[in-house]
């Protein structure tokens, strides 16, 4: 059984950074899989050597194909991506064994979701891989992204860029979701795979194997119907304790149906059993889509909080009051503002200033005021966590005039370029000083979205960072930070 | 090969046969794993009933006890806040004429009337996917429309115990409240850890409710108990 990553290492390796590929069933048609898979792999830039087989020996993109894996080198490919019929890919996989192939994407449907044949077919399948020694991912899979390898094996788009946050996802879908996400934010990706029917490689496999991976700070994972529990369970307790794992899980409202001798156990439905156990795990377990990646972007991006005491710095003040209201119903605390702190911005600030958590710097903030502000809060020592919110007005003000009849003169050329400098300051502080002070600072802007191009969300972006669409999704991710925090000290 | 599959079927656990143990039979069986209960007697007779009462003093509680019998308070079977001999003569009488031939042997317990503000409910149940889960919540009459419920796996930590009292919606009732004192977190993680070592050494039981589990003077107390066991004929793997 070649499937943990503990026991055959190599094999994981071959699947994400192979020395060389072959596209098995490669297609001259732009619709076909077979085509489009190849496309990809060549398109991403991946340097390793690439192959193809096609029935006809077609040229495929520029590769001279062959027409059967066995006229192909021996020791020069590590995996196989797989678009050949299921009828075909018993032979296919015994040849590749004769070459030297460690690890099989198999994106063939006609297995396990396919009734009772397709289930022998598995069978079979399973066992001529494992005797082999070959890694089997998939089948019915989308495919296999290694951004460190600039590989893009997949039968769809997109290629995400570069970082540290590692998807492994029961439905490819969602592997194009995350990946979308992570183009549009600019929070990249280490390694992404649709674990497909997971027939021998699964979903904790994948993450296990990124647990040890130094290209990847963080797990991101999509599960449904999960048949062993406990199994999952007892596998993310073993991981937990060496990378953050986040997770969403499809189909979570059912239950709740079961006949029950106990109140215990009509009260103890299919989903507050998996929240429980992934929270004694240490998984932090996602509401949605979209906030499974935010929080992942943020584990990937952002330092570990060591305390839960927030403080809120705005430009105005009803973001503030929203995002207070967010903390507090969180398990993260609006610490009231020190003493000495206070006096400290006091000094920067005119007297209207909020003196208070949120520090709301209502309007009074001259060129430098911000980054400055930003600093005397951040490096407070009972400060644990920043949110900082109004980034991206000024420039937001510089678009309206950019784009009105009076641009460029009346003095409009020089006050926009400023008003975009220094929110590109605001954002560049905000990363740096949280990596000096290794404590999290959030920024958050409706523009992440509204706007992306606006020259504050754009900032944060070029600064590696996630740019929150609003404090509440900041205070989310922020939140389950925090309950990871208390997790891992738990475990000490 | 574990596989996974987007449609998972029923296990076995689901579909196993279980039977319920009186709750009498219930308590002897958690009391030895640290799970805290009232002093109680155990009678057949009214005349018994009383002097069982007398005994132990007024305010007592009368309640139908039998292995068929797992939901009291439906059927009307629990007399409470019972004052004296002859009203506890009454209740006992009619306790034991409710009983139904479906319940089998039947006695009546007496326990002293406890009064509390504040009641949770505490268990164990079978997960088909998870196995053998532990379930703190807010109890009493309404625990399933409430809701508000923290569920772990066991085995279970000390300290997991005390993250899932901290996860309740409703953990302010943990604090001091209306006069009464706040409740002892350690005694109430103790008990949930006594259920899931009880489940531990007995792979027999499927299910424990601990309904109400009242705090008197800041302790939880459970004054009920309801075991669920799979049935021994087939064997009853764990």
């Amino acid at each position: 059984m070649p499937t943990s990553p503990a026991d055959h290492p190599e094999l994981f390796d071959a699947l994400f950074n192979p020395r060389g590929i072959v596209v098995a069933g490669a297609s001259t048609h732009p619709g076909k899989f077979g085509f489009v898979s190849l496309h990809n792999v060549l398109a991403s830039g991946y340097q390793g050597k690439v192959f193809a087989t096609n029935r006809d020996g077609a040229e495929v993109l520029g590769i001279q194909s062959v027409a059967s894996i066995d006229e192909l080198p021996e020791g020069e490919i590590d995996l196989v991506f797989v678009c050949t019929p299921a009828a075909a890919n018993i032979e296919l996989l015994k040849a590749c064994g004769r070459k030297g192939i460690k690890a099989a994407f198999l994106t063939s449907a006609g297995y396990g979701e396919a009734g009772e044949e397709g289930i022998r077919a598995q069978e079979e399948l399973i066992a001529v891989a494992d005797e082999l020694g070959i890694l089997l991912a998939g089948p019915n899979g989308q495919g296999v992204v290694s951004t460190p390898a600039n590989l893009c094996a997949q039968i769809v788009a997109p290629f995400p860029p570069k970082g540290k946050i590692g998807v492994a996802s029961q439905s490819g879908n969602f592997v194009s979701s995350f990946l979308n996400w992570s183009r549009q934010t600019g929070v990249g990706i280490s390694r992404a795979v649709s674990a497909g029917n997971a027939a021998a490689v699964t979903v904790p496999d994948y993450l296990e194997y990124y647990a040890g991976d130094e290209n990847t700070a963080v797990g991101l994972a999509y599960v449904e119907g999960i048949q062993d529990g406990r199994n999952f369970y007892d596998r993310m307790r073993e991981i937990t304790p060496r990378k953050p794992m986040v997770v969403v899980k499809g189909g979570a409202t059912a239950g709740g149906a079961r006949a029950a001798a106990s109140h215990t156990g009509s009260l103890a439905s299919d989903d507050r059993v998996f929240d429980g156990a992934m929270r004694q795990a240490g998984v932090v377990r996602a509401d949605t889509v979209e906030s499974a990646f935010e929080i992942a972007a943020s584990f990937a991006t952002q330092p570990l909080p060591t305390g839960n005491k927030v403080i809120v710095m705005t430009t105005a003040g009803g973001w503030g009051v929203v995002t207070a209201d967010a903390i507090t119903s969180s398990e993260l605390e609006l610490m009231s503002l020190p003493p000495d702190l206070e006096a400290a911005v006091n000094e920067k600030l005119p007297p209207r200033w909020s003196r208070n958590n949120p520090v709301d710097l209502a309007g009074g903030e001259t060129r430098d005021t911000i980054p400055e502000v930003l600093e005397m809060i951040a490096s407070h020592e009972e400060v644990d966590a920043v949110v900082y919110l109004g980034l991206g007005i000024q420039s937001n003000q510089a678009r309206m005039m950019r784009e009105g009849s009076f641009y460029p003169d009346h003095g409009l050329e020089r006050i926009v370029a400023y008003h975009e400098r220094q929110d590109e300051r605001f954002a560049q502080a905000a990363a740096e000083i949280s990596a000096a002070t290794g404590k999290p600072i959030m920024t958050a802007t409706e523009l992440a979205t509204a706007d992306p191009d606006n020259a504050g969300p754009a900032a944060v972006r070029a600064s590696g960072r996630l740019c929150y669409g609003s404090s509440n999704r900041a205070v989310t991710a922020l939140e389950a930070m925090w309950r990871y925090r208390r997790f891992l000290e738990r475990q000490s | 090969m574990q596989a996974t599959s987007p449609d998972p079927t029923d296990s076995e656990t689901a579909l196993e046969p279980t039977s319920t143990l009186s709750e009498q039979a219930s308590k002897e069986l958690l009391a030895p794993f640290g799970v805290p209960f009232l002093p109680e007697r155990d009678v057949t007779d009214a005349d018994a009933a009383v002097s069982a009462g007398d005994e132990m003093g007024y305010p007592v509680v009368a309640k139908l006890n039998g292995d068929a019998i797992a939901h009291k308070t439906e059927r009307g079977l629990v007399k409470l806040n019972i004052t004296d001999s002859e009203s506890l003569r009454a209740a006992a009488t009619e306790l034991l004429a409710a009983a139904t031939p479906d319940d089998g042997d039947v006695s009546v317990l007496i326990a002293p009337m406890v009064k509390s503000n504040r009641e949770f409910i505490c268990g164990m149940s079978t997960d088909p996917q998870f196995g053998p889960t532990i379930l703190v919540g807010i109890g009493g009459i309404l625990a399933e429309a409430i809701a508000d419920v923290s569920i772990r796996l066991a085995p279970l930590s000390s300290s997991d115990a005390h993250e899932m009292l901290g996860e309740l919606q409703m953990s302010d009732l943990l604090n001091e409240f209306r006069g009464e004192p706040a409740v002892d977190r350690d005694a109430m993680a103790s008990l949930l850890v006594a259920l899931s070592a009880a489940a531990d050494a007995n792979g027999e039981i499927r299910s424990i409710d601990l309904n109400p589990v009242l705090i008197v003077d800041g302790k939880p107390v459970s004054v009920d108990a309801l075991v669920e066991v799979a049935d021994s004929t087939d064997g009853g793997a764990a």
